[in-house]
């Protein structure tokens, strides 16, 4: 199962996730038709400010996801598919007991429609074969999508190889890059 | 491997890069998608370091910039600036071009001479210099006065280029708007002041001032440069050439001229005329300079350079591995083409000093020294042939051939034969017949975002289908000329058959043997000057204002800022502009209403975007149709 993956270290709050993410819920899906469409589209990622940092907030599509727990209609379900937490607008009655329990302020009441407002995964993309739209429209890879192993184990290998970098600087070891890396490898 | 197919030259070259290993802008625009939404709608401001501030389109977030500033005014200010962009490089590019002709009647220049006589004088004459008892030397000098004023008037008395080359009924229309210019660089200084932070806020004075600087691209930029080009080189006389990459040669030294400056590229090709017997000491055939880019289009409208490639080409055209040196002036010079050269024996040479890139040879040229210099690198070129032995070559082998030359004393020319007292009334004739439509001004770039749908080659036969007459400049023209438009054959085989009876008739007319082709080189993008002198020629005889005619204008494949000051020149004119992709104004409710609406009531003149090239060429057709209507015809 693919999940969401955001490098806090890696974004420069251009918004570029939050403009393709209300592209994508247009009609028209298209940036220069969406634009002139009534109501417009709105976007479900909300890119945030965290001291020197910047942290595009949304649906984590958690395991264990209390807003299904707290929503008394069954409307928040998961989406076995995409193994993506979803409303189904029929069955919601905009009580917002989801947005009052998600710990990430990701679920948002939509007054006009009166039913919750989340990050839905994507569903025509991920059908296709495709990414999310934030994912896609991220241009320093701060958003990432794939198996939440393969994700953790490239994170892993950045550690270690910043551990071996600390190592070897203290050691007044003169090498390249590519030595350093070899001579992390070998260990 | 691309995402895109182009076409097969373009796509044998891309393929072959990828096989080498070798990055080019296909690739790059690949990792740079998608692009950044706030970008492409206008509405990002990095004018002040309280932003960058960005408008959210969808309003959900701000929708005010740090001082206050909306989407409108941000838009509008951003055009302005690309508007300034772009008039600075024709306005640059004419006062360089003053400056060398100054040189050279002061005796400081002597490898340039007077080569049109005939245009000093009718310049002069139309400026209101008095010519008897003076020399050539003399009347030129005060040409070049007048030129210099245009920069450097304080009194706010319309330019002098401005009253020279437009038409009465526009010049009343722009005095009433009040968008009359005085001094090209005052106008460029001025929209660099409104446009700085807490400034010009009102989004309608923005948008009037990229009228202005529309108008200081027209006359100080590119009617100027036209102009002092034909009297130094030779006003263009229709002729045919051969086009595309194949006309590289590997037996020969093969010199690619890029950029737009013919000050420099006119004394390359002299010398390596004068330098063949070198280069054949060295084992070469012969020395074969072909033409990138538009300097490529000014020696191919005055000397029938064959046109070795656009501006998306000037990657491919080194991939070849065959060019031994491509020597570069100003202008749509990308930095990438050191990092490809250097993969092969190609010697980049830059010359102005203003425009460097590292990994390149620089050669400073001044015109005081041209001869020197165009010399030294000429054999710098034949140098390298000898290093290219052994390596492999990949010369495409397609070619084709095309009419270049439409210059307005040329087609002007033609048209005598047939009426010599009256000579536009076959044309108005056959377009009051309906036989012409209308006329399409074709200008700017090869997009590499819309290059594989051959967007410019769809509109094109498909207006040509519809007796409309296309005439074009800049790359855009080679990308025509390298789609058989411009060959005789073109004529019969794309035209409806009003438009074939007349190109037929006029091929006889000029003496040729075959009709003449349906869509005219008029050649490089400063030479849109000629456009406009041919629609204003057009609009006098008929009586009418520009904007009244069944005429439009395209920049079919937007890339360089110069195409939206020159667009920004037409809607000035009073031209409906098709634009695509988008112009960076859909931010902007309020300058999207006003460039795409409410500007023809005041100009006469609208933007038009689309990208399907079959419905941007109806929206046009149905313009056109508009205009014939109105005109009772």
């Amino acid at each position: 199962m693919k999940e969401i993956f955001i490098d806090i270290e890696r974004c420069t709050a251009c918004k570029s996730c939050e403009i393709a993410c209300a592209v994508e819920h247009s009609l028209s899906k298209d940036l220069f038709s969406a634009i002139f469409e009534n109501p417009l589209p709105v976007k479900r990622v909300y890119v945030e400010k965290a001291f020197l940092f910047s942290y595009p907030v949304k649906c984590m599509h958690c395991a264990d996801a209390a807003c299904i727990a707290a929503c008394p209609t069954g409307a928040m379900h998961r989406n076995h598919e995409f193994g993506s937490v979803v409303v189904n607008n029929d069955k919601c009655m905009g009580c917002w007991m989801c947005a009052m329990v998600c710990p990430f302020g990701a679920i948002i009441p939509d007054y006009a429609v009166k039913t919750a407002r989340k990050c839905d995964f994507c569903p025509d993309r991920l059908k296709e074969g495709g990414k999310p739209a934030c994912v896609e429209a991220c241009p320093t890879n701060t958003i990432t999508f794939g198996e939440m192993k393969d994700l953790f184990k490239s994170k892993r290998l950045l550690s270690a190889e910043r551990v071996a970098k600390a190592v070897l600087v203290q050691e007044d070891k003169e090498v390249t890059p590519l030595e350093m890396l070899r001579s992390i490898e070998n260990i | 491997m691309s995402m895109k197919t182009f076409d097969t030259v373009t796509q044998s070259l891309i393929n072959r890069a990828e096989a080498m290993g070798i990055e080019t802008g296909i690739n790059r625009l690949e990792s740079q998608l998608p692009q950044c939404g706030f970008g492409q709608l206008g509405s990002c401001c990095r004018i002040c370091y309280m932003g960058p501030c960005r408008i959210d389109p969808f309003g959900d977030g701000a929708s005010k910039g740090v001082c206050g500033a909306t989407a409108d005014v941000i838009v509008c200010r951003n055009l302005l600036r690309e508007e300034v962009g772009g008039a600075a490089s024709h306005v640059g590019h004419a006062r360089h071009v003053v400056l060398a002709f100054q040189k050279m009647l002061e005796g400081k220049a002597p490898g340039y001479k007077i080569t049109d006589r005939n245009k000093l004088m009718d310049i002069a004459s139309r400026l209101g210099i008095k010519t008897e008892d003076k020399s050539d030397i003399e009347i030129g000098k005060e040409i070049v006065g007048k030129a210099l004023e245009d920069i450097s008037n304080q009194n706010g008395e319309p330019m002098n280029w401005l009253k020279l080359s437009a038409q009465s009924r526009e010049f009343e229309m722009w005095k009433e708007q009040g968008i009359l210019i005085s001094n090209a660089h005052n106008e460029i200084e001025e929209a660099m002041h409104r446009t700085s932070m807490g400034n010009d806020a009102d989004p309608v004075n923005l948008l009037l001032a990229c009228l202005k600087m529309g108008l200081v691209d027209g006359y100080a930029g590119l009617h100027m440069a036209t102009d002092f080009h034909d009297i130094l080189f030779g006003t263009p006389q229709i002729t045919t050439v051969e086009a595309n990459i194949g006309v590289l040669d590997k037996d020969k030294v093969n010199i690619a001229i890029h950029g737009h400056n013919p000050v420099l590229s006119e004394k390359i090709l002299e010398w390596a005329f004068k330098m063949k017997e070198e280069a054949k000491k060295r084992g070469a055939l012969d020395i074969n300079v072909v033409g990138v880019c538009c300097t490529g289009n000014e020696l191919t409208m005055r000397h029938g350079v064959p046109l070795a490639a656009h501006n998306l080409q000037s990657e491919l055209v080194l991939i070849t591995g065959a060019v031994d040196a491509m020597v570069v002036d100003m202008q749509c010079i990308w930095p990438s083409l050191a990092m490809i050269a250097e993969c092969f024996h190609t010697k980049l040479i830059t010359t102005e000093p203003f425009v460097k890139i590292p990994g390149a040879i620089h050669v400073p040229f001044d015109v005081e020294h041209a001869d020197e210099e165009a010399k030294n690198i000429v054999m710098m070129a034949i140098d390298s042939f000898k290093e290219r032995k052994g390596e492999d070559v990949h010369i495409p082998k397609e070619k084709s051939v095309g009419f270049v030359g439409f210059s307005v004393e040329a087609i002007v020319g033609m048209l005598k034969k047939i009426d010599s007292s009256d000579p536009l009334k076959p044309i108005v004739d056959n377009i009051v017949n309906g036989n012409i439509y209308g006329v399409v001004g074709f200008v700017g770039c090869p997009s590499i975002k819309l290059r594989d749908t051959f967007m410019t080659e769809k509109m094109t036969k498909e207006l040509l289908k519809n007796n409309v007459l296309v005439v074009t400049t800049g790359c855009t023209a080679q990308i025509c000329i390298q789609a058989g438009l411009m060959d005789s054959s073109a004529t019969d085989k794309y035209c409806g058959e009003g438009l074939k009876t007349v190109l037929h008739a006029l091929g006889k007319a000029a003496g040729f043997d075959v009709p003449l082709p349906p869509v005219w080189h008029m050649g490089s993008c400063v030479d849109n000057a000629r456009i406009g002198t041919l629609l204003g020629a057009l609009a006098d005889r008929i009586g009418v204002k520009i904007s009244q005619l069944p005429v439009a204008g395209s920049a079919p494949e937007l890339v360089q800022e110069k195409a939206i000051s020159i667009g920004t020149w037409f809607l000035a004119l009073g031209l409906l502009v098709h634009i695509a992709p988008s112009p960076r104004i859909l931010g902007s409710p309020v300058a999207t209403n006003i460039l795409t609406k409410d500007l023809e009531n005041i100009t006469g003149g609208k933007v038009y975007v689309e990208l399907d090239p079959i419905k941007a060429a109806a929206g046009i057709i149905s313009h056109i149709k508009h205009k014939r209507t109105e005109l009772g015809i």
